[in-house]
Order: structure tokens, then C-alpha cells, then sequence
């Protein structure tokens, strides 16, 4: 198994629902709607054997293009063979379903995601924020994110 | 001599007349074996831990907000603030994501691929060194945590000669290592291999083998490969559990695949596979594979040049996104950066390994004893530098 | 030595003072010296762990104040007594004053019993065993009652932890108290150590094959009751943060550290009584040379006494600073399973040899024999004791050596 019969699997299973396929780019990947991601995900976690979720990286692609989330997984074995899938979501309606059942790891991934990109996993049992304070207001890797001048009367002396 | 069943089931009947009351534990942000300010939410029946949760974020200090503000060069610095114990690994893990951008036209000179090599390997000893004495000092042994550090301090002060840092090195830089090391240095890196196999014996004496030590951890916390797998454990946590997975074999970057070592696996040798002292076990023997290492790249270190001609002083990463690991002493430490050729990322990702492998302590907690839980934290070995970014 | 004239103050005053004549007595020749005693021995043994615990971590310990640090223990008395006295919020505050005083307590009155030479005891009650196993569970009481008062779940844990350690271990140690006994025939701690006169194997420790056994078995169950390490479970600093004394700050903190130290001195002491020949160094001729001048006696056999307690600390504080700590099931295992098991053996086997033995057929008419067969046996089998347990302790290290295999893989 390695990544180009991983990508024929996929093409072949998914056809038309795999939006983008790109194997020359630097970090080979697969793009899909969010709609097909539970379906892709359990996919190439039971039928490729991609059983760990290695990164889940938010992104936000500035103006025009939305956020974007990459997953990259691969299979844990000597050849770790893997792929990236990359899903993006317009602003206004930044939802992509939750895979923390298919892969556990992905609990805590997206909950990053969410605190600091504003990502929303659809079904995630405690989307809630993980690395920024419980109150914090805005998701700091937004591209057009703002500093807070205050928080809890604490000056922001930042310039 | 001590007790065999070292798992305690939890008990919450007990007899009808006794009523009993679950507590909520507080576990940190301050507490002496959290190993930073990791805060755990206990829920506890006695001294029976029912159920635990990590929360973390406490020492959240927005590195990748930092990196899409600062230049390339400068987010180097801010790397070492991750795994503040392999600040070599944290700055070739990013340096690596950095040159893959450049394609493969850049070629890191043969001299800094040794020079990186060896710093990646002291800097694992060094950190396996803390992570060992410090489990120790978890489950009561204080005098190992001394020994490591008297080993540790030689290290730091090879890394003080290179680099002039003893914590955060800020040495690996794109396109090569930011100094030379001369001889003397590579003469005093070698004797220190020879004076530290033997001391690892100690180690072994005063932990690996007290039999207090073997009950406190043997069939503690275990962690079965395919939960391992599910959480995207790695490093020693994933070994431990019996799965010989090494990046530097595997996957080997740098020029790993010219080196001879073991990738060293927990086999339940005193419980079962995948307990706490498989994990510690792990380590041990990593330091010896590592010293070996260290001795062979001594051997065949080269003249020459220390950094690519082609990465300018302004580093300006070609548009494009990469994602490369490294393995760094407590796992694959992953950078996923994209460039829009400019001299700041657009965005840098940082997929910590510490971050997966204290996801999982409630997983393996669950059953043990207040005491189990310390074991359980020191042996996954996470620094909350990384974890909280 | 005269048994007419038990203490200093009967000595001076007659046995026939008036009640409060002598309780004065009593406070000024003795509560008084016991008290500049402990405290003396407290700031000994502070800085003997300081000195030890770095020595055996490749470290120099404190070595500013004073000549090697020795007054370093004083200065952080006055910055303890400098401190601000913290009561948390919600804490029992009369319990939480009162707590030191009671674990001070416990210990403190122990020093009664406690012989420091021939005649050199507070008050040699005839219970004198009996009294300090009663006394001595009152450090648990104010342990317990520590941790409770300060409504803090931390030091909860350890106060429980406390009271189930001390309860278990009460049961080891006194069954040593009553082999000790079975075999003196007495409860008089002078007594105990008179019995113990002549060359070192005529010591309890090697009195029959047994004592070594009651002698190990008291040792472990003495660690437990100063909660040392490996049984340190009820402060267990890497688990409970600080355990019972958590929110004890400035002097109140000081009197628990205090009290520690003290108790230390006491069990071991106590092991030096009942099993390590007291005040006698072990060489007849020379005690026979001492007991003739009281003055010699009591000032070599203050000294005697003093260097055997301070080596068993040694011992104690060796431990600490080598041994992990054990889980509170494994501790508890040890003493139920382990150490009452062993010490009922040895206590009726005891018995047995020292009622039967000397009448039974085998010995019929070589009476004379009888000591000496118990000082060989018991010296047999104290060294196969060490040497196994070193042996055990090598064997398990060399079972670890399993490293030294190349191949790592499974």
C-alpha cells in the first residue's frame, strides 16, 4: 500500500465526490466537500488502513476562499505510507463533521482547531475551547483577528 | 515481596450501611508532579481514580500566532519554546518543513547534516536523562533525578561551547547549523560517550532494577498498541506499547539511514506489554542506541561547509505548503507551513507530540490508584511547552 | 546499680516530696534538659539529612551558614518564626492550632521512658514498653486531626493515608514490643537493657535465632510509623503536594518537622534498648570498667546510647534517599500479608525457645549451654538475613540487566 494506490482506492470508491487530487504538489493531497468526509474518513481509516490521524491543520485562506482544515494521515506501519485531505468551508458557514469517532486523536485536534480558527466540527461531543481561556471572544489564527485592547483589566501593552 | 496485584479494581460498593462519596480532585495547575501546569480533573472513590481529565492551554503562548508575525529566521527562536528540553529537535523539525519548501535543489552540506545528527542525538540523552529522573522523583526516588542531572549538565555544557545556549539553542537554522564546532568540541562530545555508557548502568541499579520501582510501574497504566495508534501516540509512548515505529528508520531524514541502531520496544519484560515500565524502559535503552549514534557520526564527520549557499541571510521560502516530522525524543514532531514567498509564513502548524500523548491519560487511568496516576504522567513524559504551544 | 533510687529527682529530693515539690523537680531537671534535648537533636538531624541526603546525591548541602552549613537549621528556624502564620479559610481553626502541639506531644513524652544511660531516665515505669506503644499513637492522632482541620483534600489524603500506615503498622511493631518482652520478662526499659550486659551476642538482636527477625520486622514497622521513606505515603510530596501539613506554614510548620525528627530519634532509641544493648558498648570488660563509677557510666553510656541511635537514623535517612516509594495497596500488603504473618511466627517460636528450650531433654543438665546456643544461632541467622537480602537485592538488579541484549525488537 502506498500513496498512489491509496488515491486510486479513494478515486475509485468516491469518484466525482473526490473534488481535487493533486500528487505532484509538495504534500500530495485529496479534496473533498465537508458532506463526504465521514464517509471518506471511515474509508481510509477501515478499507486503506490509514489508522492515525497525524495532524489536523486549520487554515484560513483569507478573503474569498474560506477556512481550510488538513488532515494528514497515514498508516502506522514501516512504510507509513499516508495523505493529506484538505476540506475547505466558507466563512459564514465554517462546519465540517466531526471524525473524533474514527480516529480518537481527532477529539482534541479539533477542538484546537475550533478554539483558534473557529472551525466547527459538526457532532463533536465537547467542542469547546482547549488552549485559549474559556472566555476568550475570537479565534486568534483568523487572519482578520484583532488583539483585544483588555482582558479581565489586564492592559494589552503590545504596540 | 510486595503486593502482585498491582491493579486495583475500582470498588464502589463496599457494604450496604457504608455510605460512600465520590470527590472531585483538583490535580494542578500547580501541583509537584504535573510536570509544568497540566491541570487533571479527578474524580475520585477514595484513592481510586473513577475517571480523569487533562485540561490544558495553561501555558499557551501563541507560537503559531508569533510565526505568521515574525520572519522565518525568527520563528527558528520561538521553537525551542516548544519542547524546551530538544529545543535541537523542535529547531531542525521546523528548519526541515523550511528547506523541503526550497525543493530539491537545496542540499544541506554533509558537515551540518553530522553537526545536526549529533546535537538531535545528545539533546534525546539529555531529555530522556529528565524524563527518567524525574520519574523517579514521581514515584519517590530522589537521588536518581541528581544522578541524570550530573549526566545532563555535561551535555548542556557541550550545547553551551557550540552554540552558547544551554536551554534554547536556536542553532539549527535553514539551510544548515548556525555555527562550526571545532575539534575540541568533537573530541570532548566523544569522551563524553565513553563516560556516560557506563553511568547508565547506574541508572539501571538504583531504578530499572529496585523492586519497589518494578511494582510501582509494572502493570500500571497499561497502553495497548491499537489505543496507542487511535491517539496518535508516538515516540517512546507508542514503543512502549510494543510498535517499533521510528522515524528515523522509517522515514529516515537527515542521514539517519547511514547509522546502525536498535529501535528499542516495550516486551512486558515485568508486566505487560505497554505499561508504564515498558515506557520508561524505552527511554533507557533509546539512550544507549542514541550514544551509539553520537559514536558513529563522530567517526564519520567531514570538513566543509556549514550552511547552503542558497538560503540567503533573507530567508524567503518559495510559495507552496509542506508537512515533514522529525523524531524527536518524545515523538513525531510535525510542522505543516505555508509559504506565500514572502519572508513571514503564511501560516505554521505545529503538530505536537506531548499534545497526542497526554490525550490519552484518561484512557489508561481509569481503575488506578491516586498514586498509579503520578506513575501515569511521568511515563508519558509530556512537557506542556509543547502541548500548549 | 540501685534500683532504690530510680531518678535524678527521687535522688534529690527524697521519695517522699510533696506531689508539686517534685512535679517542679521533674520540670526543671528534666522537661526542661528533654526539651533543649529534642530540639538539639531536631536541628542534628536537619542538618545530618541536609549533609547526607547531598553527600549520597553528588551534591554539598547547605555550606554557608556556619562551618558546612551546620547553623543552617537555625536560620531557617528564625525565618520559619519570621513567617506569617497562615489558617486557610474553612479550617477548623482550634484543631488546626492544635494539631502540632498533639503530633509534638506524642513524641515529647516518649523521651520519659527513654533511657539515656543507667541512671539517667526521666522515670523508669514498670509499663515503661507498654507506655510508649500507648504514647506513641498520639503523633498519628495529631497527624490525622492536621489533615482534617485544614479543609483541604490534599491534606486529607494524607491524614488518611496517615491513620491507616500508623494503624497497620502499630500491629508489627508491637508484636516486636512483646517478643522483646516474652523474652527480658519485663516492661522496664532499664531493665530490657541491664538483661543485655556482657559481649556484644548477648544483645536482644542476637539473643536466639528469632530477634533478628523481630529486629527487621521493628526496624520496617518503625520507618512506617515515622512515615520515612518508602512508606513517606502520608506527605508523599510528588502525589499529595506536601500531604497533611499542605497549609501548616511559618512555626506550626516547624513543630511537624520537629516532631519528625524526633520521633526518628525515638524509635531508633528504642530499637537500641530492646535490641541493640542500650547503653553497653558490647565489650564486657569495658561496661564491667564503667558500671563501677556512676559518674563514667552514665556520661560514656549517654554517649553509647546516642552514637547507636544516630547510626540507625543514618540508616533511616540512607533509605530515604535511595528508595522509591511504595503504592498504599503494596503497603498495606506488606504489613498484613507480609509482617504480622512474621511477626506472630517469631513471637511464639520466641516464646517457645525461651520457655522449653532450657527444659527440654536435649539440654538436660548442659544448662550452661543454653545462652551461648541462642547467641550462635541468632548471630547465624542475622548474618544469613543480611547476606540474603543482599543477594535478593543483587539478583533483582541483574535481572534487569536484560539490556545489555543487542536486539531491542520483538
Amino acid at each position: 500500500m502506498n500513496r498512489a494506490s491509496i488515491v486510486a482506492d479513494v478515486r475509485k470508491a468516491f469518484g466525482e465526490r473526490i473534488t481535487e487530487v493533486d500528487e505532484a504538489a509538495l504534500e500530495p493531497f485529496i479534496r473533498c466537500e465537508p458532506a463526504t468526509w465521514p464517509e471518506l474518513a471511515r474509508f481510509l481509516k477501515d478499507r486503506c488502513g490509514l489508522d492515525m490521524l497525524v495532524c489536523l491543520s486549520g487554515i484560513d485562506r483569507g478573503k474569498g476562499v474560506g477556512l481550510e482544515a488538513v488532515y494528514n494521515v497515514e498508516r502506522c506501519d514501516a512504510q507509513r505510507a499516508g495523505i493529506a485531505v484538505k476540506i475547505r468551508v466558507p466563512y459564514e458557514d465554517a462546519v465540517i463533521p466531526s471524525v473524533e469517532t474514527v480516529w480518537r486523536t481527532a477529539d482534541w485536534h479539533e477542538r484546537e482547531a475550533w478554539d483558534l480558527l473557529g472551525i466547527r466540527f459538526a457532532g463533536h461531543h465537547n467542542l469547546v475551547r482547549i488552549l485559549c481561556a474559556e472566555d476568550w471572544e475570537g479565534h486568534p489564527l483568523r487572519k482578520d483577528y484583532k488583539s483585544p485592547d483588555r482582558y479581565h483589566g489586564i492592559k494589552n501593552n503590545v504596540v | 515481596m510486595l503486593s502482585d496485584s498491582t491493579r486495583t479494581n475500582a470498588v464502589t460498593s463496599g457494604s450496604a450501611d457504608l455510605r460512600t462519596e465520590e470527590m472531585l480532585l483538583n490535580m494542578g495547575p500547580q501541583h509537584p508532579a504535573t510536570h509544568g501546569v497540566l491541570r487533571v480533573l479527578v474524580r475520585t472513590d477514595g484513592e481510586v481514580v473513577l475517571d480523569c481529565e487533562p485540561h490544558v492551554g495553561y501555558l499557551h503562548r501563541c507560537f503559531e500566532k508569533h510565526c505568521e508575525s515574525v520572519t522565518t529566521l525568527q520563528s527558528v527562536l520561538y521553537t525551542d519554546r516548544l519542547d524546551y528540553l530538544t529545543a535541537m529537535g523542535n529547531n531542525w523539525g521546523f528548519c526541515m518543513a523550511v528547506e523541503k519548501l526550497y525543493g530539491p535543489e537545496l542540499v544541506i552540506p554533509e558537515r551540518a547534516q553530522y553537526i545536526r545528527v549529533i546535537c538531535q542525538e545528545l539533546n534525546r540523552i539529555a531529555s530522556h536523562l529528565l524524563a527518567i529522573g524525574t520519574y523517579g522523583m514521581d514515584v519517590g526516588a530522589i537521588t536518581p533525578f541528581l544522578y541524570c542531572f550530573r549526566e545532563r549538565e555535561k551535555i548542556l555544557t557541550i550545547f553551551e561551547h557550540i552554540c552558547g545556549q544551554r536551554l534554547n539553542y536556536n542553532y539549527i537554522r535553514p539551510g544548515g547549523v548556525a555555527y562550526d564546532v571545532d575539534d575540541a568540541m568533537l573530541a570532548l562530545i566523544k569522551d563524553f560517550c565513553g563516560y556516560f555508557l557506563p553511568k547508565v548502568d547506574e541508572y539501571d541499579d538504583l531504578l530499572s532494577g529496585n523492586d519497589i520501582f518494578v511494582q510501582r510501574t509494572a502493570n500500571v497504566g497499561v497502553l495497548s498498541a491499537k489505543l496507542a495508534i487511535d491517539y496518535g501516540c508516538t515516540g517512546p509512548v507508542l514503543r512502549g506499547s510494543g510498535v517499533p515505529r521510528d522515524l528515523r528508520k522509517d522515514q529516515p531524514y537527515g542521514i539517519y539511514d547511514r547509522f546502525k541502531f536498535e529501535v528499542p520496544v516495550g516486551r512486558g519484560e515485568r508486566g505487560s506489554v505497554g505499561d508504564c515500565y515498558d515506557r520508561y524502559m524505552v527511554r533507557v535503552r533509546e539512550m544507549r542506541e542514541s550514544t551509539s549514534i553520537v559514536q558513529q557520526a563522530l567517526k564519520g564527520i567531514p570538513a566543509g561547509e556549514i550552511r547552503s549557499s542558497k538560503i540567503k541571510a533573507k530567508v524567503r521560502p518559495p510559495k507552496g505548503e509542506a508537512f515533514t516530522r522529525i523524531e524527536n525524543s518524545r515523538g513525531d514532531l510535525g510542522f505543516y507551513v505555508v509559504s506565500e514567498g514572502k519572508e513571514v509564513l503564511y501560516r505554521v502548524k505545529c503538530r505536537a507530540p506531548s499534545f497526542h500523548n497526554i490525550a490519552v491519560l484518561p484512557e489508561i487511568s481509569r481503575g488506578s490508584m491516586i498514586a498509579d496516576l503520578i506513575a501515569i504522567i511521568g511515563s508519558l513524559d509530556i512537557v506542556l511547552g509543547e502541548v500548549d504551544r | 546499680m540501685s534500683m532504690d533510687t530510680k531518678t535524678l529527682v527521687d535522688w534529690v529530693l527524697g521519695s517522699d516530696a510533696g506531689f508539686w515539690w517534685r512535679f517542679a523537680g521533674v520540670a526543671a531537671a528534666w522537661a526542661l534538659p528533654i526539651t533543649l534535648w529534642v530540639s538539639l537533636v531536631g536541628l542534628i538531624s536537619i542538618w545530618l539529612e541536609r549533609k547526607i541526603s547531598a553527600h549520597i546525591q553528588c551534591r554539598l548541602g547547605p555550606m554557608e551558614v556556619g562551618p558546612h552549613g551546620a547553623l543552617q537549621t537555625i536560620a531557617d528556624g528564625v525565618k520559619l518564626l519570621a513567617k506569617e502564620d497562615l489558617i486557610p479559610d474553612g479550617a477548623d481553626r482550634m484543631l488546626f492550632a492544635l494539631a502540632p502541639i498533639l503530633a509534638f506531644a506524642g513524641t515529647f513524652v516518649s523521651f520519659a521512658v527513654i533511657p539515656f544511660g543507667p541512671d539517667l531516665i526521666i522515670t523508669d515505669l514498670d509499663t515503661g514498653l507498654y507506655f510508649l506503644a500507648a504514647i506513641g499513637s498520639l503523633e498519628a492522632i495529631g497527624v490525622i486531626a492536621a489533615g482534617w482541620a485544614s479543609n483541604n483534600k490534599w491534606a486529607l489524603f494524607g491524614s488518611v493515608r496517615a491513620a491507616t500506615q500508623v494503624v497497620c503498622y502499630e500491629i508489627p511493631m508491637g508484636l516486636a514490643f512483646v517478643t522483646v518482652a516474652a523474652v527480658a520478662g519485663t516492661l522496664s526499659m532499664t531493665e530490657i537493657v541491664e538483661q543485655q550486659n556482657g559481649m556484644l551476642w548477648n544483645w536482644y538482636l542476637f539473643r536466639n535465632p528469632f530477634m533478628p527477625l523481630a529486629f527487621i520486622s521493628y526496624y520496617i514497622a518503625s520507618l512506617a510509623e515515622c512515615k520515612r521513606a518508602p512508606f513517606d505515603l502520608p506527605e508523599a510530596e510528588s502525589e499529595l503536594v506536601s500531604g497533611f501539613h499542605t497549609e501548616y506554614s511559618g512555626m506550626r510548620f516547624a513543630i511537624f518537622f520537629l516532631a519528625e525528627y524526633a520521633a526518628m530519634y525515638v524509635v531508633s532509641a528504642l530499637a537500641v534498648v530492646l535490641f541493640l544493648g542500650g547503653w553497653y558498648t558490647g565489650i564486657a570488660p569495658v561496661d564491667k570498667a564503667l558500671a563501677a563509677s556512676p559518674l563514667w557510666g552514665n556520661v560514656v553510656g549517654a554517649l553509647v546510647i546516642i552514637t547507636k541511635s544516630f547510626a540507625l537514623i543514618f540508616v533511616q535517612m540512607w533509605l530515604r534517599w535511595t528508595l522509591p516509594r511504595v503504592r498504599l495497596d503494596q503497603m498495606m500488603h506488606l504489613c498484613l500479608k507480609v509482617m504480622v504473618p512474621i511477626g506472630m511466627f517469631v513471637l511464639v517460636f520466641a516464646a517457645l525457645w525461651q520457655a522449653l528450650l532450657p527444659y527440654a531433654g536435649a539440654l538436660n543438665g548442659r544448662e550452661a549451654l543454653y545462652p551461648t546456643l541462642g547467641s550462635v544461632t541468632g548471630l547465624v541467622v542475622f548474618l544469613v538475613l543480611v547476606i540474603g537480602g543482599w543477594m535478593w537485592v543483587r539478583g533483582v538488579i541483574r535481572a534487569t540487566t536484560s539490556y545489555k541484549t543487542a536486539n531491542y525488537r520483538t
